[in-house]
């Protein structure tokens, strides 16, 4: 391996820390929570998690927090996510598919703009992170 | 494969303690497992599994902390893990079942920060605790490991280096309290004889029975130690360093072997580090296991391949050391402490801490306490804070009598002093000392005369027989405390002791010699009365002397509750005991050997001791 340079020592510093921030549990500016349920899972709540890492991986975005829980109760509508921008009220998303997901990731997690035509309702139960 | 982990993103970072403790507590097995069933479930792409440094609550092993959110689990098996995959990783439900519920609590609790145990502590020599994985050099560098090694060389002379040092305050974490930077200015200004040349050790021959301070550090953080040792270097004018690390360490020396390799590789030791011209390069000494090589002297006779054997001093080490050169000794603790003082300044070190003892310290926690483990604390805190806030108290609700700090070197401080503020100070004034920060916890069953023998037969052992006071003197103090825990003491044997423990103190070559006497001294100006009971009455107040004891077995009892079950009698070794079920049973005083063995079994506290 060739010597690190004082630069490149900086560089393995900034690319490494945003995989291992979340480790930290703060600076997160917005969370994603998939819901992940019997009855979610059967609905294909794993694709859609699976939708959300790769986003946050091809759009490299490390200020997200990715999570999941279980059954919101509202089982004929999985899959859910509930959408919590920081300091704003989460936003319950129902029957999702990957490309939905694509698209409130798109609009509402990172342009701040809700979906509303796949929105449940806005504001109910409200997590700390 | 290391740039492709670099860049991938999961969801769940699962971090398993891999520190020594948790590891023969089967972590590994449990890492395996969680690796298989995240597999299982097709959750590899989302969910890692990282093994880290000690996490600290020791008591609690196997740990496993999930990122983000905190989630502390304890005591994990294999068999757990299907259950925990299932539950949190994939339906994202936290299990209570495998979460800490402190003891005077109903609810378990899930986020590590609520815990007693950590929330009193401050990490800056532990700082990547749990937050990394040691074997990976990438890993510390985004902790920000390495950063004030670039701020050293590029930014700082090595007066600036040391000025820093020596504002924040900092003081050898090995015991003594000697302050770093003025030790780092000796050897700067020490003048070089034939051909030049200084040297940086690290001492990391952690000896005293329950310290494992600088196990963990090296084990978590290697790169925290190797980091402050290149800093020490440039600020010293050195070339190369060693780590003097005891062989019964195999963990340690692994990582630390792992750590230097990837930081050479980095070009972060060797020739020209980081492109700024300066060179140095740091070897691994491994030490046989002899406590006498934790004293410098000796230390510096085992690197250079000689008997590990102290010499006078001076001339010290910062003026003849290693092969006659200047040499800048440092614990690890220490070590791991200088990379932050440069990052964030003397000054917000300095504000940590009490008037003379600045930042943290390390302990471990060991004894009779609900919470071992190691914990970091700022100066200052006192005793009842680590004993009860930290260390949840004394098990089975037992009195705290005494704690042992400072290792054999160390004294025993007792229950009146519990409120006393940790520092080098106040510990040496309470007749203890700060040592490398061992911590044994004692309470009401422990004999405090049994506890001065235990060290001193420990002393004894590993005196290395050079000098005389040492070599003869803990032999006899060794003798006297013997002769009185078997009842056999006269009224003479306290001032004997008191006699040979400070002639020792005065005129042993080396600290382990000065410091031997320790433990007998606070225990008879604390337990003088415990002494007294031995010689006196011929009695182990605590019940530990069981040649002291009298054991008796109380008729009513015996036959009311117990039914005469006749569990001692068939448990006794010596065929002191007579009786048949549903009588009472009777010990013969003549024909017992005093075991103890009939008041361990008896279910219905029938036997007496006495």
């Amino acid at each position: 391996m060739p010597k690190l340079k004082i630069e490149d020592l900086e560089k393995i510093r900034e690319q490494v820390k945003r995989t291992t921030a979340l480790r930290e549990g703060s600076g997160f500016r917005a969370k994603v929570n998939v819901h992940m349920g019997t009855c979610g899972i059967a609905a294909g709540a794993r694709t859609i998690m699976n939708a959300f890492i790769k986003e946050l991986e091809t759009r490299d975005v490390h200020d997200v927090l990715l999570t999941n829980s279980g059954c919101a109760g509202l089982c004929s509508q999985e899959p859910m996510v509930t959408i919590e921008i920081a300091g704003q009220a989460p936003v319950k998303y129902v029957n999702l598919t990957e490309k939905k997901a694509q698209e409130i990731f798109e609009k509402h997690v990172l342009g701040g703009t809700i979906v509303k035509e796949y929105a449940l309702g806005i504001g109910s139960e409200k997590t700390d992170y | 494969m290391a740039e492709k982990a670099k860049d991938k993103t999961y969801r769940l970072h699962l971090m398993v303690c891999a520190g020594t403790g948790c590891v023969s507590n089967h972590s590994y097995e449990i890492k395996e497992a969680l690796e298989k069933e995240i597999k299982k479930h097709g959750l590899e792409n989302e969910v890692t599994v990282v093994p880290t440094g000690c996490n600290g609550f020791c008591e609690r092993g196997p740990i496993l902390v999930v990122q983000p959110g905190n989630i502390f689990y304890q005591q994990l098996a294999v068999k757990d893990v299907p259950h925990l995959v299932e539950e949190h990783f994939l339906k994202g439900r936290l299990v209570s079942k495998f979460m800490y519920t402190p003891p005077e609590e109903k609810k378990p609790v899930p986020v590590l920060n609520d815990i007693p145990f950590f929330k009193k502590q401050v990490l800056i020599a532990l700082r990547n605790r749990g937050l990394i994985d040691p074997e990976k050099i990438d890993e510390s560098i985004a902790r920000d490991g390495y950063k004030a090694l670039v701020k050293a060389l590029t930014e700082m002379t090595p007066d600036k280096i040391i000025t820093e040092i020596t504002l924040s305050g900092l003081r050898g974490r090995g015991g003594a309290g000697f302050p770093t930077g003025l030790k780092w200015q000796l050897v700067r200004n020490a003048a070089s004889s034939n051909g030049g040349g200084k040297y940086i050790v690290c001492n990391g021959d952690e000896g005293d029975p329950g310290a494992f301070m600088d196990r963990s550090i090296l084990e978590a953080d290697p790169h925290a130690v190797i980091e402050g040792m290149v800093i020490g270097a440039k600020a010293i004018g050195a070339t190369a360093g060693f780590v003097y690390v005891r062989n019964e360490y195999p963990l340690a020396v692994q990582r630390l072997s792992i750590a230097l390799d990837q930081a050479r590789d980095y070009g972060l030791l060797g020739s020209d580090i980081l492109g700024t011209g300066f060179d140095f390069d740091i070897q691994i000494k491994r030490g046989a296991g002899a406590f006498v090589c934790g004293e410098e002297t000796a230390l510096m006779a085992s690197i250079e391949g000689r008997l590990g054997e102290p010499r006078p001093r001076p001339p010290y080490p910062a003026q003849s050391g290693l092969w006659g050169k200047p040499t800048c000794i440092n614990n690890v603790e220490t070590w791991a402490n200088v990379p932050m003082i440069i990052n964030r300044g003397a000054k917000w070190y300095a504000g940590i801490g009490t008037e003379t003892s600045k930042g943290t310290k390390v302990f471990s926690l060991v004894g009779k306490i609900n919470n071992t483990g190691l914990v970091e604390v700022p100066m200052g805190i006192s005793l009842r804070e680590i004993i009860y806030d930290i260390g949840g108290g004394i098990p089975g609700g037992k009195a705290f009598k005494a704690v042992q700090t400072g290792g054999p070197s160390g004294g025993c401080i007792p229950r009146e002093k519990i409120d006393l503020p940790i520092d080098y100070e106040s510990l040496t004034e309470a007749g203890s000392m700060m040592g490398s920060g061992g911590m044994v916890i004692m309470d009401q069953d422990t004999c405090m005369v049994d506890i001065a023998r235990y060290f001193l037969s420990f002393t004894h052992e590993e005196s290395c027989g050079k000098c005389t006071p040492c070599r003869e003197g803990t032999k006899a103090m060794l003798d006297i405390l013997t002769r009185i825990t078997a009842g056999k003491g006269t009224e003479e044997d306290i001032g004997l002791l008191q006699d040979l423990a400070l002639s020792i103190k005065d005129s042993a070559l080396c600290g382990l010699g000065k410091t031997a006497p320790n433990p007998v001294l606070t225990t008879l100006r604390y337990f003088r009365d415990e002494y007294e009971a031995h010689i006196r009455t011929k009695k182990c107040p605590a019940h530990v002397c069981r040649q002291l004891n009298i054991y008796t077995i109380n008729p009513e009892t015996c036959v009311k509750v117990g039914r005469g079950c006749d569990v001692c009698r068939r448990n006794c070794a010596s065929d002191a005991i007579t009786g048949q079920k549903n009588e009472a049973h009777v010990i013969d005083r003549a024909k017992c050997i005093k075991c103890g063995v009939c008041f361990d079994v008896c279910n219905f506290g029938a036997v007496k001791v006495d």
